[in-house]
């Protein structure tokens, strides 16, 4: 059989000369380079004290969006559901009821709605496939936990906080993001 | 000998074809199938005098006959033109008739909501597809879109009148298929409107067949109202002993719940068998039906998306290699999950679910 690139090369095993066999050297030159990184700049940092900021493109846990009067944008259509690689996303619909307009926007809602966060893989197809402005990947991380059930996520972990009534919930939740665009 | 039937030679799209007399332009591409088939919103095989009103199967005869070989002036309907010896149709051959179906399109989605994110019909909506086909990216329209005073068709029909094509479909199938007819079109131009005048439901039999009919989401099942999406559930073929129809009906299932039934239709979109009211709004268990198997959906359908039809599952082994022992359940979904409660059973709901059906549940858990 032929070879399948030209980048194999024959390894020559000569054996040591008396310089080579001593080590010391070679250790010496290793702890040297160790050394000197002390005195270089840190890539990293003190993580919860420090934060660095998050990208334009982070996708973190899962936002159901409200309007500026703060009701629920969400239909229930289940688009997301069915744009879901790992099928993380279900729900349930109901329809709302007079005296109901304040908090559902259209005559449809999401009674239930969950995304397991087990099986999310966080890529973002179910932003993408909302028509109606509903569901944001926000920048969050997924808390880690001991157990699975608490990765359950319903809709009182989802939705975003009320933009009148818990204004300064509803700005963190929105995160830096638009913000960030808007300053470049 | 008899004498023998005429048969008419037609090409449509540069595909010949022998068809009898008396047949439309539009049978006789659905005869060759494939893409030279208009599409048609309106017309209804099954519906004597269906046709001619939306316009979306407009076609060009290039030759009108091998006697007067002339073309036709105008762009004709052709699901109400007949075709005559040596005629010569183009379809999708004809930029002419794709322009103008675009604009025809352009017009039925004028005043159409748009709120497919809603709608019961989305995911099996001809109009849907029509408009994907052949319809815009946005809309030219900058006016209100016609509204309608709500009106109440009874427990079983739910009737969205903004969303309605005025195809007369469900006109027809009250006077052809069920034994009266209460309903109609009221009022004229933009005006126009299916109702009853007076405040009244439609309950006679086999009206619910309107709603298999209907080419676009203005008459939908009220007992299925937004309990759940159609591509969500599993069509499956069933059959009953029925006093008064065939009982040969799909199922559309949510594991063993049974949260809507419809007739079965062909590659058209068309019924096959006219269903009596009894079966399709009162069955909704399992046990009264004999399932078949499950319903051939066309892979270019969203309702597709289930594998149902195909679906083998590999064979538990877990327990073959482990002496018999069960695999360990290390959650169960329902303890934790409020979607898919067991104890709610959607299917025997009758009108669209509320908030009070998922709040129960919550204390009860």
């Amino acid at each position: 059989m032929g070879q399948l690139t030209n980048r194999s090369r024959t390894l020559e095993q000569k054996p040591l000369t008396f310089w080579e066999s001593l080590y010391l050297p070679a250790i010496f030159k290793g702890m040297a380079i160790t050394f000197g990184h002390m005195f270089k700049k840190k890539p990293t940092i003190n993580y919860p004290e420090q934060k660095r900021p998050f990208s334009p493109v982070f996708r973190g846990l899962h936002v159901l969006n409200r309007d500026e009067e703060g009701r629920e944008n969400c239909t229930a259509c289940g688009l997301c559901a069915v744009a879901c690689p790992a099928e993380a996303i279900t729900m349930e619909a109901a329809e709302r009821q007079p005296g109901e307009e304040n908090l559902y926007r259209e005559e449809k809602y999401a009674a239930k709605y969950e995304i397991n966060m087990l099986r999310c893989i966080f890529c973002g197809l179910c932003e993408e496939a909302c028509p109606k402005d509903a569901i944001y990947l926000s920048e969050t991380f997924a808390p880690s936990d001991f157990t699975r059930k608490g990765f359950i996520y319903g809709k009182e972990n989802l939705l975003i906080p009320h933009p009148i009534k818990d204004k300064e919930n509803y700005e963190v939740a929105k995160g830096q993001r638009e913000q960030q665009i808007k300053n470049k | 000998m008899a004498e023998e039937i005429k048969k008419l030679k037609v090409t449509i799209d540069n595909i010949t074809i022998d068809v009898p007399q008396g047949t439309t332009i539009l049978q006789a591409a659905r005869m060759i199938g494939g893409e030279v088939v208009p599409p048609a919103m309106c017309y209804y095989t099954k519906l004597q005098g269906s046709g001619g009103k939306c316009r979306t199967c407009l076609v060009e005869v290039s030759k009108g006959s091998e006697a007067d070989p002339r073309p036709m002036p105008k762009l004709v309907a052709s699901c109400r033109t007949g075709v005559m010896d040596g005629m010569e149709v183009k379809n999708i051959t004809s930029p002419k008739v794709l322009d103008a179906r675009n604009g025809v399109v352009e017009f039925l989605l004028l005043n159409h909501p748009l709120d497919c994110p809603v709608c019961d019909q989305a995911g099996e909506c001809h109009l849907q597809d029509l408009g994907y086909e052949h319809g815009k990216e946005a809309t030219r329209y900058e006016f209100k879109r016609r509204t309608f005073e709500k009106h109440d068709l009874g427990p079983y029909i739910q009737l969205h009148m903004t969303r309605c094509i005025l195809c007369y479909r469900c006109v027809y199938t009250a006077d052809q298929v069920s034994n009266k007819r209460v309903h109609g079109i009221l009022s004229r131009g933009d005006h126009a409107e299916i109702a009853t005048y007076i405040e009244k439901s439609l309950d006679n039999d086999f009206i619910g067949n309107v709603i298999d009919v209907c080419p676009v989401g203005a008459l939908t099942d009220k007992t299925f109202r937004f309990k759940n999406r159609v591509w969500f559930t599993k069509p499956v073929n069933a059959h009953r002993a029925c006093k008064c129809c065939s009982g040969k009906v799909t199922l559309w299932q949510r594991g063993e719940e049974v949260l809507r039934v419809t007739a079965r239709k062909d590659q058209w979109g068309e019924v096959e068998e006219w269903i009596c009211n009894e079966c399709r709004f009162e069955k909704k268990k399992t046990s009264d039906w004999v399932i078949e198997g499950p319903t051939h959906v066309s892979r270019h359908s969203v309702i597709s998306q289930g594998h149902y039809e195909k679906l083998s599952k590999p064979a538990e082994t877990f327990s073959k290699v482990h002496d018999e022992r069960k695999p360990k359940l290390l959650m169960d979904i329902h303890s934790v999950s409020e979607v898919n409660d067991p104890s709610i059973d959607l299917s025997v709901i009758k009108g669209p679910a509320t908030g009070k059906v998922f709040e129960q549940t919550k204390k009860h858990s």
